[in-house]
């Protein structure tokens, strides 16, 4: 009898052996990732600043035996992903501003039947088309798109290091625990060049989670076994709720696991600047540099953005509870921070905005505007500015 | 000894080469094992626009893609220049190609503070092309030096117009001081490895553009001019 | 005729579909071709969202069921990574022309190694009677009330015909009618074949029924199929890879009638 899933992935070598120095493209970086943990399929559709994902890997994949499809649009992407995945493949995508619009559907669709998608979304400007540069606006689409509960795991990485990292732990861990897993990086990562260190997740004893095929299972369905019937689609409010309640206890369940975050410079610090992705990067080195010329500062950096390490934040505030929010958005990241530390301290914290919707941000600035709060020059009108942005 | 990061931001119009000279002094950089983050403007605007790279070298992973003041600001073209004015502060080195943009016309204020090499605007006015040259934008900042270097015309004269970018990274590398001159060949030789191996020529001429920017730069270092603003 | 194909899961029969539906004698046609080419044990059946959906426990056979319009994309996204498998993708009219326009279009440019099988009832059934892009001049739904005008509306699409008015070589392109299930279930056979002789992509499309959403008896639902719909869109194959004795073969179909 043929074999259903017949694959001849054993036949390729292995893209990364043991440990690599590389200097890089991001969108390269995220391509070597895929690889290593034995991504077999990237169907995509171009949007910039995302490209290179798809043009690297049709030139690199056919070598260790994967595949490519460029689709006519990003719901043929995320869907065909999704049948891949079905089918037992690590299928996996990369998109960008209204891309990731697009990718909602399969999403979501991913959500309700814990299909284990990674996709990688390359921030760029917005609303609209924008630029196809740099942003930070994609938080809200990324964690909590769709028509649910925004049941994802969403990774925010700062550097091409962290990027490799992210990427390959994504693979892990949406298979694993089958929600939808994205790494959220933006158009500066993608575009940069930087030094990166390529391994082998075996070489470290790291396990990347197998695949798992939803159809074409051995044996004749009605026969052997049962058949795979897969749906979303449901008659009763009731039996909704059913399929739903335990989707949402396992997510709740295993969150507290996924939380990541990166803190410094805590001790004796009266302000605490935070940031996610290439600006939590710019935040730490802005911390270190004022501690540097002895100004009292600390970081707080969230790395997964959903499940959102509250607690940690909240600890950290307790002992100082003055906070810079630093973002490329108006006030995503702020509006996140604000659900998670929730009750009487979201009334004793201060908050400051540092809002650049689309525009890069520099550490050289953040250091200036720590020092202007610190000397207090921002409060009065800057208060007034985040309230109004929160609306 | 510490290397604090160098910022340089260079600009050119399309097809001058600029993103590949900044790529390769990255790479250089990267080679001899420091720290280096390189990123092109990659927006709308790209052949025939103006185009600027961003790189960043130093013993320390560089903060954010992006800056706000430039150690360095390497100008290819008049264009490009405006678009980097906003990178200046008073110990900004700019190093620009005098074979396609004017001398600066140097504001009285900012006298002792700026200089440029003179061999180049004479060179160039003795054969009368100055017509063809962009005006040099009006910088109202204080900068440390202000170097010129007729890249496009030694390129034609000497070598190939082709190789303009490679005499200007040249300069841009002895002067910066981030990389050894060992490093950017290799750099160099790796990008072009296809090309070469088609066209073993393309070797020498490009190191022999590398060469003449290199020894640009070191005139440059030893110029009064430039130990009047050090 | 077997009065339920090997194929057809028995525990989740009855079906859903309403009374009259044309549905079931797809499915029928479909289960009597899969039974023909043995191959429930390796089949990915899609469907869509519309009354399509009601299928995806109807087969012994491993089933997804998507979003609306989106079932090529899943199921060429599943035959790519393991083209062992055999991959169908089952829609309406909605689905197919309409919200999944641009799949059926690209995926015919590609020819992907799938069978797409569209139902047309020229109508959206399950959201209750809105037009579709193969709802017949003058008439009426609950969104073209009056009647559809092409002037405003557009005149009807021949889905199978824009197929293959571009349809690659190896493609498979033909429409069938469930008032003949022996002859659709041999449209849907070759279809299948086609993809299991990996020549290219199968286009198939149904006639079929609604009597629920065009409020028409049991006479009048027959009489719309055969007469009305039949004559807008005539019932055969467009395009075939398969050489054939001709003659031979238009005898065969007879039998089937």
């Amino acid at each position: 009898m043929i074999s259903k899933l017949e694959t001849k992935k054993d036949e390729y070598p292995r893209p990364v052996e043991g440990e690599r120095q590389a200097f890089m493209y991001g969108n390269e970086v995220v391509v070597w990732a895929a690889l290593a943990a034995g991504a077999e399929c990237l169907y995509g559709y171009p949007i910039t600043p995302q490209n290179e994902v798809m043009h690297y890997w049709s030139r690199l994949a056919p070598d260790y035996g994967g595949k490519f499809l460029q689709t006519e649009d990003e719901l043929s992407a995320g869907f065909a992903t999704l049948g891949g995945i079905m089918a037992g493949a690590r299928c996996f995508s990369a998109t960008a501003g209204p891309g990731t619009i697009l990718f909602q559907e399969p999403l979501a669709m991913a959500e309700m039947m814990r299909i284990p998608i990674v996709l990688v979304v390359q921030q760029r400007g917005g609303p609209s088309t924008a630029t196809v540069i740099y942003s930070q606006q994609e938080v809200f689409l990324t964690i909590f798109g769709g028509n649910g509960e925004g049941l994802r795991i969403v990774y925010s990485p700062g550097s091409h290091q962290e990027m490799y990292d992210y990427t390959l732990k994504a693979f892990d861990v949406a298979w694993k625990h089958r929600f939808p897993t994205l790494v959220l990086g933006d158009g500066y990562q993608a575009k940069m060049r930087e030094r990166v260190l390529l391994y082998d997740p075996a070489a470290r004893g790291m396990e990347i989670e197998p695949t798992v095929p939803f159809v074409g299972l051995p044996g004749v369905p009605g026969v052997d076994r049962e058949p795979a019937h897969w749906r979303n689609a449901f008659s009763v409010e009731e039996e909704l709720y059913e399929e739903l309640e335990p989707i949402i206890n396992d997510y709740y369940r295993i969150a507290p696991s996924l939380m990541e975050k990166e803190e410094g410079y805590l001790d004796g610090a009266e302000l605490i600047l935070t940031g996610h992705g290439i600006v939590g990067r710019a935040v730490r080195t802005a911390v270190k540099e004022l501690r540097e010329e002895g100004f009292p500062v600390g970081f707080f950096r969230p790395l997964t953005l959903r499940p959102f390490p509250g607690k940690d934040l909240i600890r950290i505030l307790d002992d100082c509870p003055r906070l810079l929010v630093v973002e490329s958005a108006q006030g995503q990241l702020a509006k996140l921070i604000r659900i998670s530390i929730g009750g009487e301290l979201d009334h004793r914290v201060q908050m400051y905005p540092y809002f650049r919707p689309g525009l890069g941000i520099s550490a050289e600035e953040l250091v200036e505007e720590a020092k202007a709060i610190l000397n207090g020059k921002r409060e009065q009108k800057q208060e007034k500015e985040f309230s109004m942005s929160m609306l | 000894m510490k290397l604090a990061t160098k910022r340089i931001a260079m600009g050119g119009e399309g097809g001058q080469g600029v993103q590949s000279a900044a790529d390769i002094l990255a790479e250089a950089a990267y080679e001899e094992g420091k720290e280096a983050l390189y990123i092109p403007n990659f927006g709308i605007e790209q052949r025939g626009g103006v185009s600027l790279a961003f790189v960043q070298i130093g013993d320390e992973p560089a903060g954010s893609p992006k800056f706000k003041q430039a150690d360095f600001v390497v100008a290819l073209s008049g264009r490009s220049l405006e678009r980097l004015i906003g990178f200046l502060w008073e110990d900004t080195i700019i190093l620009y190609d005098s074979a396609w943009l004017a001398p600066p016309t140097v504001s009285d204020q900012v006298v002792g503070w700026q200089s440029y090499d003179t061999t180049a605007p004479d060179f160039f006015a003795e054969r009368g092309v100055t017509d063809r040259r962009q005006k040099f934008p009006e910088i109202k900042q204080k900068v440390k030096n202000i170097f010129a270097l007729p890249a496009s015309e030694i390129a034609m004269e000497k070598l190939h117009p082709r190789v303009s970018n490679v005499i200007i990274l040249g300069a841009t590398a002895r002067l910066t001081g981030v990389v050894q001159l060992e490093s950017i060949k290799k750099a160099l030789e790796n990008r072009l490895a296809s090309k070469i191996k088609r066209d073993p020529n393309l070797k020498i001429l490009n190191f022999n553009a590398l060469e003449l920017g290199w020894e640009a730069g070191e005139r440059m270092l030893k110029s009064p001019a430039y130990s009047a603003a050090t | 005729m077997k009065s339920m194909p090997d194929s057809w899961r028995r525990e989740t029969k009855p079906h859903k579909f309403c009374p009259g539906c044309g549905h079931g004698l797809v499915l029928k046609a479909l289960g009597m071709a899969m039974d023909r080419l043995k191959i429930a044990d390796r089949t990915v059946f899609g469907v869509d969202i519309g009354c399509s959906l009601l299928a995806w426990d109807f087969f012994n056979a491993d089933t997804i069921q998507t979003h609306h319009g989106r079932t090529v994309p899943v199921i060429i996204g599943a035959k790519r990574a393991r083209p062992n498998l055999v991959g169908i993708a089952y829609m309406g009219d909605g689905g197919g022309y309409a919200i999944g326009s641009q799949h059926l279009i690209n995926a015919t440019m590609r020819n992907d190694r799938i069978l797409i099988i569209i139902v047309n009832n020229t109508i959206y059934a399950m959201t209750g009677g809105q037009m579709a892009p193969t709802t017949l001049k003058g008439q009426k739904t609950e969104t073209s009330s009056r009647g559809r005008d092409p002037k405003y509306e557009g005149f009807p699409l021949r889905g199978p015909e824009m197929v293959a008015s571009f349809a690659p070589e190896g493609a498979y392109v033909a429409r069938g009618s469930v008032s003949h299930v022996q002859r659709l279930a041999r449209y849907l056979e070759r279809g299948l074949e086609n993809q299991l002789q990996d020549r290219g992509i199968s286009v198939v499309e149904a006639l079929s029924t609604c009597p629920t959403n065009w409020r028409t008896n049991a006479e009048d639902t027959w009489k719309f199929l055969e007469k009305e719909m039949t004559d807008y869109y005539p019932v055969g194959e467009l395009v075939s890879p398969f050489k054939r004795d001709t003659q031979k073969e238009a005898a065969d179909l007879e039998t089937c009638h």
